[in-house]
């Protein structure tokens, strides 16, 4: 039987033992009624060939496109050797270490995962992950209501310039507790958040206030000035951030005269393949004076018997496994594995490695502007500086000429249409260290096929989509 | 620590882009002014550092794991394998639908397994572990009175037995958590229930079999009562396992319920995480399900989103949850098919009341020794405790010092100095019968030389850990100079 190891006579002595005549006779507490009968409807069990053969065909499905989406997933390289090691059996099927002698391999890793996210953030502590970006954003949200003694409101200034599913996903998990998101708009030639409408909102009780680095426009936003703004606001400052730009741009920590207070985001971009979406892992990081508000599992080093240096889970009274209805979060099981992952990642990038991705991605994104600008019609939407993603404007239906793009296997963008209407047809791209020239000129080459086929026989086109 | 084999500039050369280019157009003041201090080894002192530190790990792959409420099965290679072709790693979660086919069929047909084996009306795959599937299933609970006007009820009621999760997500979704007392037979104290019922209840969250390692035989009546109140019922699948094509939480009056994938389909546990906790619901709560969601006409696969389901309680993460988690689960279901699928709760159960019985024998004692073990079971070593001073820990680190990770201890928090033990459908008799053995010899042991046993254990990297120097002097991150 697949995996299960019993023989005949095996089942035979077992039930023995046990003094009954059938494995069925071990459900007999489950009242009649209940019991259900066959699992028709679900196919016969297939041996690993065929199911093999099934997956190679779904994957080979879906292409394989040349991608121009970033929008919270970004494709960059992985060393072999990351995966090579993270699924090596002792890490992939062991689970949280709760007998830490035990599990020293995963706790010192964690200890080393949140050494290296205070090295990359400039932040105080790390705990060990939180489910993705967005989620940690909404568990950050919390523990800033928790943690700001001098706000009595549960409002949250959340910048409209912010990845939109992530204000989406903040709302659904915070709008319970009665936690008022406040919307701030952005600058319309600038592309970052409006400082005026912010000022409007100055003297007036927020626990937060949620500050983007690069924001979802992939601008870059003047950090330090909102850091300070907050703070003289009586507000603690939620940096959201990609870790990859951390590796550039100035870490969460120094923003300001006093740093961001807490610092979340999506670790993907540190060695999660892009997945179709996960599993990929949220990071959150804060400041020493709000560790006991943190949600998840930290690692503390600490000694033994011997006085020998190890490692354990710590700080455990803010988890629900012992504080239950009075836990800082519901979170259990987290990402683990791919904090393995992350680890591994930044140990074999080093901080040199990073910057060199980092800049590189900066450098793509910046050729892949300048080719598809060269374009008649196609213009940058905003002026501000940016991480590695750019808003363009086409000169004919984005909705539309993503799709043609698509048709001819090329992955155009993120379509701002839905989510940011205000901006007509705007595009977001992204083009990190691994696309290349060539593949810049054949998506400049295809988009100027699909502007002019577009502006010469806009109806004839439909149909084929 | 990885940081000491660190020098400045040793860098593992082959991986990063082979110069650094300039960061035009970005003011200076933006820029980092240093380098973020990583470590700065080669590629093998890499490799040879994480193949150390695995090495100090207990897994499935290499010990026996009989974590109670965990489900540390045998992961089977070909889930990893097969999920992680390229065609599935490349694939961009904001890919066309065009592009996108052969995974949303995937979770698709998914979706349809897993309505069948638990009798939901409706899946949504889309919460990351069993906790945020609570949070979404709870979360359902009060969309679903709140649609209906229904607004005075404050309370979600749990066992005293149940998970901290489940407390924790009631409280996350603005409710209060109110226990519920189980009794001396292991199920649900019913009078407790029913005094505690009222207009206050949103709904009742139950694992079956619970958290005790016992099938609630009176949930027929605890499900009436319920609904009769005018709450729902929440199933936390956890132990999906036991009951896998034998009985279905939609047939036995769950209103929404989540799942363990991680636990139940196997795809593995990694560390300490990523799973996925999918959540299935009645029909009645469908409108609030979680997006996004797979939709299939015949034709085409297509998620469905906002426009769609404007009821919904809305997204729990960016994309669509732990994507890759689900496609091993998928692999992991169509390997078993549906006659793997008894046979897990069969096999499981088999093993678990084998075990028992053999401990029962060797002297232990079942803390409901008149009931039939479901997957798991659990073993009170009060007396051992009591008469020797050696208590439950005691014994689990000794477990250690054997080759085998220790049960879960002290959950549920009811019974006292307890080990819940789940041996899975995958352990072999002889495994079993080793473990009977072994910890017979700890019992001797414990009557022998008691101390040698409190000490324990003497073999692992290191011996116990001061968890109160952890917690008292903070030391969360290795620092430069330090
Ligand atoms: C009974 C029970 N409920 C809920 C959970 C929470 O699930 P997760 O850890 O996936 O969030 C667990 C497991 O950890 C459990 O054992």
């Amino acid at each position: 039987m697949p995996f299960i190891p019993h023989t005949e006579n095996d089942i035979k002595e077992m039930l023995a033992t046990i003094g009954v005549d059938h494995i069925d006779a071990l459900f007999d507490e489950i009242p009649s009624e209940l019991r259900c009968g066959e699992l028709d409807a679900i196919p016969p069990g297939m041996p690993e060939m065929e199911v093999s053969r099934l997956m190679q065909m779904r994957a080979r499905a879906d292409g394989q496109p040349l991608c121009f989406i970033g929008a919270g997933a970004y494709d960059h390289h992985i060393p072999a050797a990351v995966w090579e090691l993270t699924t090596r059996g002792e890490f992939y099927t062991a689970y949280t270490p709760y007998q830490a002698e035990a599990s020293q391999g995963t706790l010192q890793l964690l200890y080393e995962y949140q050494s290296m996210m205070t090295a990359l953030t400039g932040m105080d502590v790390s705990n060990a992950s939180l489910y993705d970006g967005a989620s940690a954003l909404a568990e950050a949200v919390l523990m800033a209501v928790r943690g700001n003694r001098k706000s009595k409101s549960k409002r949250i200034l959340l910048p409209r310039n912010l990845h939109p599913t992530y204000r989406r996903v903040v709302h659904t998990i915070v709008r319970n507790q009665q936690i008022e998101l406040v919307e701030v708009g952005y600058d319309r030639v600038t592309g970052s958040i409006d400082h005026a409408e912010l000022e409007r909102y100055s003297g007036e009780d927020f626990a937060a206030l949620v500050i983007p680095q690069p924001n979802f426009f992939g601008i870059l936003e003047a950090v330090d000035e909102l850091t300070n703004w907050a703070h003289d606001n009586g507000m603690l400052a939620i940096a959201v951030v990609n870790p990859m730009a951390m590796a550039i741009l100035r870490p969460a920590g120094e923003w300001g005269d006093l740093g961001a207070d807490i610092c979340c985001g999506e670790g993907q971009p540190l060695g999660a393949p892009v997945s179709s979406g996960g599993p990929y892992f949220g990071f959150l990081c804060s400041t020493d004076k709000l560790v006991r508000q943190m949600p998840g599992r930290i690692i503390g080093k600490t000694v033994d018997l011997d006085g020998k240096i190890g490692y354990a889970l710590t700080l455990q009274a803010r988890e629900q496994h012992i504080r239950r209805s009075k836990a800082t979060s519901n979170i259990c099981t987290n990402q683990g594995l791919m904090v393995t992952a992350a680890t591994i990642h930044m140990t074999l990038m080093g901080g040199e490695g990073l910057q060199r991705v980092a800049a590189a991605s900066h450098a793509n994104t910046g050729k892949l502007t300048q080719a598809l600008t060269s374009l008649p019609g196609v213009e940058t939407v905003f002026k501000g500086a940016v991480f590695h993603e750019q808003v363009l404007r086409l000169p004919i239906e984005v909705t539309k000429a993503l799709r043609a793009l698509a048709a001819h296997n090329v992955l155009g963008g993120f379509d701002l249409s839905d989510d940011y209407p205000e901006l007509g047809d705007a595009v977001l791209v992204c083009a990190t260290e691994l696309r290349n020239e060539d593949d810049i000129e054949n998506y400049r080459g295809k988009l100027e096929r699909v502007i002019q086929s577009q502006v010469q026989t806009p109806c004839q086109l439909k149909p084929d989509w | 620590m990885i940081y000491e084999h660190s020098r400045v500039g040793r860098r593992a050369m082959a991986q990063a882009p082979s110069e650094k280019v300039e960061m035009a157009g970005i003011p200076d003041a933006m820029l980092r002014a240093s380098q973020p201090p990583l470590p700065e080894v080669s590629e093998m002192q890499a490799v040879r550092h994480f193949t150390r530190l695995s090495q100090k790990n207990f897994s499935i792959d290499t010990q026996f794991y009989p974590l109670g409420s965990c489900t540390m099965k045998y992961n089977p290679r070909a889930c990893n394998t097969l999920a992680s072709l390229p065609g599935m790693l490349s694939r961009h979660p904001l890919a066309p639908d065009t592009h996108s086919q052969g995974f949303m069929a995937c979770l698709y047909e998914l979706q349809d397994i897993l309505k069948i084996v638990t009798g939901m009306h409706a899946v949504s795959l889309t919460p990351a572990a069993g906790a945020q599937g609570e949070f979404a299933g709870v979360a359902m609970i009060r969309a679903y009175h709140d649609a209906r006007g229904d607004k005075e009820r404050s309370e979600i009621l749990v066992p005293d037995a149940a998970h901290g999760t489940n407390p924790a997500s009631a409280v996350m979704c603005g409710y209060k958590a109110r226990e519920i007392p189980t009794g001396s037979d292991g199920d649900i104290d019913i009078e407790a229930l029913k005094s505690a019922l009222g207009p206050q209840t949103a709904g009742i969250m139950l694992t079956n079999p619970s958290t005790v390692g016992v099938f609630e035989r009176r949930i027929k009546e605890i499900a009436e009562l319920v609904h009769a109140a005018g709450g729902l019922l929440y199933y936390d699948g956890a132990n999906l396992n036991a009951i896998l094509g034998k009985v279905r939480p939609g047939d036995m009056g769950f209103d929404v319920i989540h799942m363990n994938l991680h636990k139940t389909f196997s795809t593995p546990h990694g560390g300490g995480g990523p799973g996925a906790g999918p959540v299935g619901v009645s029909k009645r709560l469908e409108p609030y399900l979680p997006i996004p969601m797979v939709d299939f006409d015949g034709n085409d696969y297509r998620w469905l989103t906002e426009q769609d389901r404007p009821d919904s309680i809305g997204r729990l993460s960016a994309f669509a949850g732990n994507a890759g988690v689900l496609i091993r689960a998928y692999i992991y279901a169509r390997l078993l098919g549906r006659e793997g699928m008894h046979r897990v709760s069969e096999y499981s159960t088999l093993n678990a009341n084998y075990l028992l019985k053999r401990l029962m024998e060797a002297g232990f004692d079942a803390a409901y020794p008149e009931r039939r073990a479901s997957h798991e079971f659990i073993l009170t070593l009060k007396k051992q405790a009591k008469e020797l001073g050696v208590n439950t820990m005691d014994f689990a680190k000794r477990l250690l010092d054997y080759g085998v990770h220790a049960p879960t201890t002290y959950f549920p928090l009811l019974v006292p100095e307890c080990l819940l033990v789940e041996p899975t459908e995958t352990e072999a008799k002889e495994d079993l019968d080793r473990f009977v053995e072994i910890m017979q010899t700890i019992k001797q042991e414990a009557e022998s030389q008691p101390e040698m046993v409190k000490q324990a254990p003497h073999t692992m990297p290191v011996r116990r850990l001061d968890d109160v120097r952890a917690a008292r002097e903070l030391d969360l991150a290795w620092k430069p100079g330090a």
